[in-house]
């Protein structure tokens, strides 16, 4: 008897908590009225203070902007990883009544790219950022020129370091971290020559856990300023615990207010206001988006009273140029680490050339 | 490097709290395989109560609360109802694991408040700071480092030099004997299946609180499982639990140490490193043979009193 007591309390103490597991969308305005409904699919919490949330707060801007024309619903921490939990967020959406669906991960490119082909949704639109596939009547994707922003953000650190070592948490050795690592490494090092630049690489896009460990190793090896490309604000913690400053990522978020310089972050709306409107209005064509600071869609959050006012005028002046298209961060001679060559003198590498950027530049140092 | 040594002794602390309890829970007979659930449990509500709160200290007793009150379970399922351990400690993980699930998804990638992580902040001890080596490595932390430590020579003292704790090792080693020499053995496994569920919670704040800033509902990530192997690391010696806890925490983050000096090695590689040591650790502590490593004797055998 007693037996079988403790096995049905262990199952009820199973079952309780199981039940409580699955959450509806979110509904985030009166769908009733509208003429669209626009789905997003987010990796993390709409309150990380870094990549969901820019994502996020792109979304209500979006939605703010249209008024009651466009409703919007939302699927938080869905595993990018899982396809099969991608397919269903998705569809989970479609079925609530979204005409355009937003994939906010890379992972849930394929999800995307077998809905939009498969034919049962050809009526449904569907805009993936940061991922490389589109067809040719409802699926297209988005992305920006956030090397921009990571070059300024390098200049800012370059001015500010006593050490001359910079320190980068990084996600993958990919091309889209290297790129930024190399951006960064490059405006560090047109303000500071003796700049160098650790990259450690911590194998996810966001676990704040070893984010920090990362920046807590590259901190005790001397770096004085730290880098991030990965979600969390981990880093920026780590180097104010180290009295160290800091240079966070995606959204202005100065959670670590003593050691936070500044930015590149991101302002998804830029991308999503036109691109709705042009839906709305039946002209829209698949397209591969991709946003620069001239439009606004990438940007340097603004620079925080830690950064002296002489380098912040240094900062801005490069900004403008960018900004008016005069100047890119990959253009001139450069160099990789193994000496082989990313770009000729007189050169300026277009979005091809930068994407297919597959090491570090000289300055930078890390796992190939 | 000892900058390096003193981050491994951060990177251990989590583990060594929910060694200690677990050790203390197995060596009064209880094999409470539910560490990593309690762990989250404790994670979760000190978490919440640090958010809810602002106060560092309600955070901590909270999330002892809660680790007690997840081996409270266990207790009574297994010390009174006779239950099987295994199962219910397997139970008890994966209740821990909606808990924390379900009652985190709020907070989710939101950060400790910045009272509470600044005054679990580095606290450095007075004239020992200042010993060449030792100083920096030992004596320059957190204040939940400095718990650790007084918990390792606690329960050392506790175990080995007083009367209860002989009775507690008698009530592991052998329950029907402890019982006809008048050892109230159903009231010393509940204590200690308790305290050990409360260090466990407290595992899972330092996790919480201190060391990841943001939560996560992975953010115990396997460390109870760890744990569970360090105590057979440790044969259930709290000294010795130390420095296992500290290998352990080291090796975790040894891969961004070779990195950030340099050295071009694969994280994923090292991020094997704990795991593989961790098979080939309880490999050779169950081949040795020495009397003093050997589990308690009784160890997760159900008593009934009537069967003896």
């Amino acid at each position: 008897m007693k037996k079988v007591l403790a096995i049905l309390l262990a199952l009820v103490m199973v079952f309780a908590f199981a039940a409580c597991g699955s959450t509806p969308a979110e509904d985030d305005g009166a769908a009733d009225a509208a003429e669209l409904t626009v789905g997003f699919i987010f990796i993390g919490a709409i309150n990380d203070g870094g990549y969901t949330q820019a994502h996020y707060d792109g979304m209500k801007a979006m939605e703010d902007y249209f008024g009651g024309k466009v409703a919007t619903k939302y699927l938080e921490n869905v595993n990018d990883s899982d396809k099969q939990a991608s397919l269903d967020a998705a569809r989970n959406l479609i079925d609530q009544g979204c005409n355009v669906i937003v994939g906010c991960s890379y992972g849930f490119m394929d999800a995307l790219d077998e809905l939009a082909n498969s034919g049962d949704y050809d009526d449904v639109k569907f805009l993936h950022f940061s991922g490389n596939k589109m067809n040719d009547k409802n699926f297209g994707n988005f992305f920006g020129a956030i090397e921009q922003p990571r070059y300024l953000s390098g200049m800012v650190a370059g001015s500010m370091t006593k050490s001359n070592k910079l320190g980068y948490v990084g996600a993958f050795p990919y091309t889209e971290v290297q790129i930024g690592i190399n951006a960064f490494t490059l405006g560090a090092q047109s303000v500071n020559p003796d700049a160098e630049v650790k990259v450690v690489y911590i194998n996810s896009w966001g676990d704040p856990e070893a984010e920090k460990a990362a920046a807590e190793q590259l901190l005790a090896e001397g770096c004085d300023i730290i880098a991030q490309h990965s979600d969390s604000t981990g880093p920026q913690l780590a180097a104010q615990d180290a009295g160290a400053y800091a240079i966070g990522y995606n959204y202005n978020n100065p959670v670590a207010a003593d050691a936070y310089l500044t930015a590149p972050i991101w302002h998804h709306e830029k991308f999503l206001i036109p691109t709705i409107e042009s839906i709305l209005a039946g002209k829209w064509t698949p397209e591969s988006y991709y946003g620069s600071m001239s439009e606004g869609y990438v940007d340097l959050a603004p620079m925080t009273d830690l950064v002296p006012a002489d380098v912040q005028d240094k900062v801005n002046a490069v900004k403008e140029k960018m900004v008016s298209g005069e100047f890119e961060p990959f253009s001139g001679k450069i160099e990789y680490a193994d000496g082989s060559i990313l770009c000729e003198d007189g050169q300026t590498l277009d979005r091809g050339q930068i994407w297919a950027i597959d090491k570090l530049v000289k300055g930078a140092v890390g796992v190939n | 490097m000892e900058v390096f040594l003193a981050s491994c002794i951060v990177a251990g602390t989590p583990l060594l709290f929910a060694t200690l309890g677990e050790i203390i829970t197995e060596k009064s007979g209880s094999l409470n395989l539910g560490v990593e659930g309690m762990m989250l449990m404790g994670a979760v509500i000190g978490f919440l109560t640090a958010a809810a709160t602002n106060s560092a200290l309600l955070a901590v007793l909270g999330a002892i609360a809660a680790g007690a009150a997840g081996a409270l379970i266990f207790a009574i399922l297994t010390a009174s109802l006779n239950a099987n351990q295994n199962v219910v400690g397997l139970t008890l993980t994966i209740f821990g694991t909606g808990f924390a699930g379900f009652l985190g998804q709020p907070v989710l990638g939101t950060s400790v408040p910045a009272e509470v992580y600044k005054s679990l902040k580095n606290f450095d001890i007075p004239l020992l700071k200042d010993i060449p080596f030792v100083g920096p490595v030992f004596f320059r932390h957190d204040v939940l480092v400095y718990v650790g430590y007084i918990v390792i020579i606690g329960f050392a003292f506790y175990m080995y030099k007083t009367r209860i704790g002989l009775n507690m090792r008698a009530v592991g080693e052998n329950t029907a004997a402890a019982d006809a020499s008048g050892i109230n053995v159903t009231l010393y496994k509940y204590v200690h299946i308790i305290i050990g569920g409360a260090l466990a919670g407290l595992g899972g704040a330092y996790l919480s609180l201190v060391r990841v800033p943001v939560w996560q509902s992975d953010i115990v990530n396997g460390r109870g499982w760890i744990a569970v192997a360090l105590v057979i690391f440790a044969s259930w010696n709290p000294i010795k639990s130390f420095f296992g806890a500290v290998l352990f925490g080291g090796l975790g983050i040894l891969g961004m140490k070779l990195q950030a000096m340099g050295f071009s090695i694969s994280q994923y590689l090292v991020d094997m490193i704990p795991y593989v040591a961790t098979i080939i650790i309880v490999i050779i502590s169950t081949h040795k043979r020495k009397k003093e490593s050997q589990p308690p004797h009784d160890l997760s055998v159900p008593y009934f009193r009537e069967e003896r």
